[in-house]
């Protein structure tokens, strides 16, 4: 029995929306028979341009019908930009959450939304060049680095609980895993929050204290916080790094890379003047 | 509001004949079976009844029998001892439709080095004996198959694939569970070696099965630790259980006539009345040989959980093959190994019937299915008002 929030159970028994609305501004169908679910959204817009009415027909579970319904609910009195920023977590959240084995409902709504919106700018699809990954459902290369950097994945099962991928036969696992791989070591830019100059001071300490001075000390090195200015932090080096040749190479391509993962990527650090 | 219960493939209610003759094993005569004192060896002699009543229903002798926690455990057993005391042979044959229990267990073994094979089934979910006669090789162990399927009730014909297999010197096990106490069962009459039980699936309670032994057959133990079941199974006896199952038993062979008239009879009008009233609907499984009390339909369209969890509403208790209801996205190997579409195995769901429904019961099911089905199809974008709105890819 899955546990599902009062929220999903409501929105599945007494779905909003429900239907087709003629001459629609936007249409989208996502999913297939054969993957076991889904959805043909539809929505209008009024004259101001915001979404006016939104429909949905899904064929699947409790939660795909759940979260159809609330993806109508939520983009409704919504402009087409801001609905465009309706991720699926927003979708989760907005049911009080998903069993983890049912998020990929959740993307399947925003795919719907995603296509619906196309369709009413006429563009072509935003995905092209996407590679089919998990033959069994159809699943492309984006789709799937897209889940994964969302909704901060890190196992297959997870890529699977979301998107489907890897679901069936399982011969994609290991290019799911590849993606999974190459988003993680993708520079998180615009994920950090802003930090006061007064955090940032202290999140570059605690981190070369927790994270690069135990192994510059492994190798009988260290370094010493001279200064912070704005993003520029000047060090001194210590021990064996202090004669080390190789020292500029170690702050550059370790200190001030733990520093631009962990703590902001606009950090450089500098050698104090010896 | 009322429960009706179609999921006794899933659990049994216990019977109320079963509890009465447990109750007293708790508290009131609550000694080891093994100890010296009459107080312990007074329920020895209860358990010797349980292990005469379980043996007349199977047609066996009663040190044929061991009692075991439950049906998992007892195919372990199985085929583990299969193996164990066939060393030099590193081939197992069983079917794509198995129970997970021995799914599960032969995709482990064939991670430790031994071979399996899963014979196919029609679309019919019938296997055909001639690819069981191919399969089988000088390096063949054991060949393990079901006799009732659990999802479509299907009947395989164990007997003649036992006497196959002993032509080949090979042992034969057969997952029992489904069909004992459903359909006769004489173990006199055939050369199975090894049968699995589980309790409640037969009005016992959970946590007790039976593993029949064919006297003469080598065996090797899975649990090993005391002298318990002449040391073919270790650890005390679950007195309370052991005894309700040699009641159950009983029963079960006093009920089976009504079990393939009564419950055939109901099962029968369910799924007639619900083809009739629900347009793209079918039976998976062959009608002709399954188990008087279950019926497999798939709802075209529609997805099962969907349709378990509207059912659920009305306090209609059954369960599904579709991917949603197992945790995987596929749906149920066993449909799928039969060749089912996805697009029907979504939508399937399995009523399994017992002596306690009531007509009443599943003149309300068929009463209030339809409307079901009616309404998630409302809901469907491949449905338009009482027709599919496209042709199925």
């Amino acid at each position: 029995m899955w546990e599902y929030t009062d929220k999903v159970k409501e929105y599945f028994l007494n779905p909003r929306n429900v239907g087709e609305i003629e001459n629609p501004d936007g249409v989208a169908e996502v999913g297939s028979l054969a993957c076991g679910d889904a959805l043909k959204l539809t929505f209008k817009l009024d004259e101001n341009k915001k979404i006016k009415d939104a429909k949905f027909k899904t064929f699947g579970c409790a939660s795909a019908i759940a979260s159809s319904s609330a993806l109508t609910e939520i983009i409704k009195g919504m402009t087409i930009e801001e609905a465009l920023k309706v991720t699926n977590q927003d979708i989760a959240k907005y049911l009080g959450g998903l069993p983890d084995e049912k998020m990929h409902c959740s993307v399947m709504g925003k795919q719907a939304l995603e296509k619906a919106i196309e369709n009413y700018r006429g563009a072509p699809p935003l995905e092209t060049g996407a590679k089919i990954i998990c033959e069994c459902f159809g699943v492309t290369d984006k789709e799937i680095e897209r889940a994964v950097r969302e909704n901060n994945l890190s196992t297959v099962e997870d890529v699977t609980n979301y998107t489907k991928a890897g679901g069936g036969c399982g011969n994609c696992h290991d290019a799911i895993q590849q993606i999974i791989d190459q988003v993680r070591t993708e520079p998180k830019t615009d994920a950090k929050p802003k930090l006061t100059n007064i955090q940032k001071i202290r999140l570059i300490e605690e981190t070369i204290e927790r994270e690069i001075r135990p192994s510059l000390k492994h190798d009988g090195g260290d370094i010493e916080i001279i200064d912070i200015i704005g993003n520029r932090v000047i060090v001194a080096t210590r021990g064996a790094c202090s004669t080390c040749k190789a020292s500029d190479i170690t702050l550059k391509n370790f200190v001030e890379q733990r520093l631009k993962e962990l703590v902001s990527p606009d950090i450089v650090v500098e050698e104090v003047s010896k | 509001m009322n429960t009706i219960y179609l999921d006794n493939n899933a659990t049994t209610q216990v019977a109320e004949e079963v509890l009465a003759v447990m109750m007293p094993y708790f508290r009131e005569f609550y000694g080891n079976p093994s100890s010296m004192h009459t107080f312990g060896g007074q329920v020895g002699q209860k358990i010797r009844t349980a292990r005469e009543q379980v043996a007349a229903l199977l047609g066996a002798m009663p040190e044929e029998i061991i009692f075991t926690s439950c049906g998992t455990e007892s195919d372990n057993a199985a085929i583990r001892s299969a193996l164990m005391t066939r060393p030099d042979k590193k081939h197992i044959i069983t079917s794509r439709v198995e129970h997970p229990a021995i799914r599960a267990l032969c995709a482990h073994l064939a991670t430790q080095g031994y071979r399996v094979t899963e014979l196919p089934v029609d679309k019919n979910g019938l296997l055909d004996l001639e690819n069981l006669g191919k399969s089988m090789t000088p390096d063949t162990a054991v060949v393990s198959l079901m006799w009732g399927n659990n999802e479509t009730g299907v009947i395989f014909p164990v007997e003649a694939a036992a006497r196959l297999a002993h032509e080949k010197g090979i042992l034969f096990h057969t997952d029992a569970v489904q069909s004992t106490g459903k359909i006769p069962i004489n173990l006199k009459n055939n050369v199975i070696d090894m049968l699995s039980i589980s309790g409640h699936k037969l009005h016992a309670p959970k946590g007790i099965g039976v593993l029949y032994i064919r006297r003469g057959t080598k065996f090797s133990p899975f649990m090993i630790g005391g002298h318990q079941e002449k040391q073919r199974r270790g650890g005390t006896e679950n007195t309370p259980s052991v005894i309700g199952l040699g009641k159950a038993c009983e029963l079960a062979a006093k009920n089976m006539e009504k079990e393939n008239t009564y419950v055939a009879r109901l099962r029968d009008k369910l799924e007639r009345e619900l083809l009739k009233r629900i347009t793209q609907s079918r039976v998976n499984g062959d009608p002709a040989n399954r188990l008087p009390n279950t019926t497999n339909i798939s709802f075209e369209y529609v997805e099962g959980e969907a349709i378990l969890l509207l059912m659920n509403e009305l306090g209609i208790c059954a369960s599904s093959g579709s991917a949603c209801t197992s945790g995987s996205l596929q749906p149920s190997h066993v449909l799928r190994a039969m060749g089912v579409p996805f697009t029907m195995a979504h939508g399937s769901i399995r009523f399994s019937l017992s002596i306690n429904n009531t007509e009443a019961e599943i003149d309300f099911v068929i009463d209030k299915m339809p409307a079901i089905i009616e309404r998630l199809r409302g809901m469907s974008p491949y449905w338009n008002s009482s027709q599919p709105a496209c042709k199925t890819q």
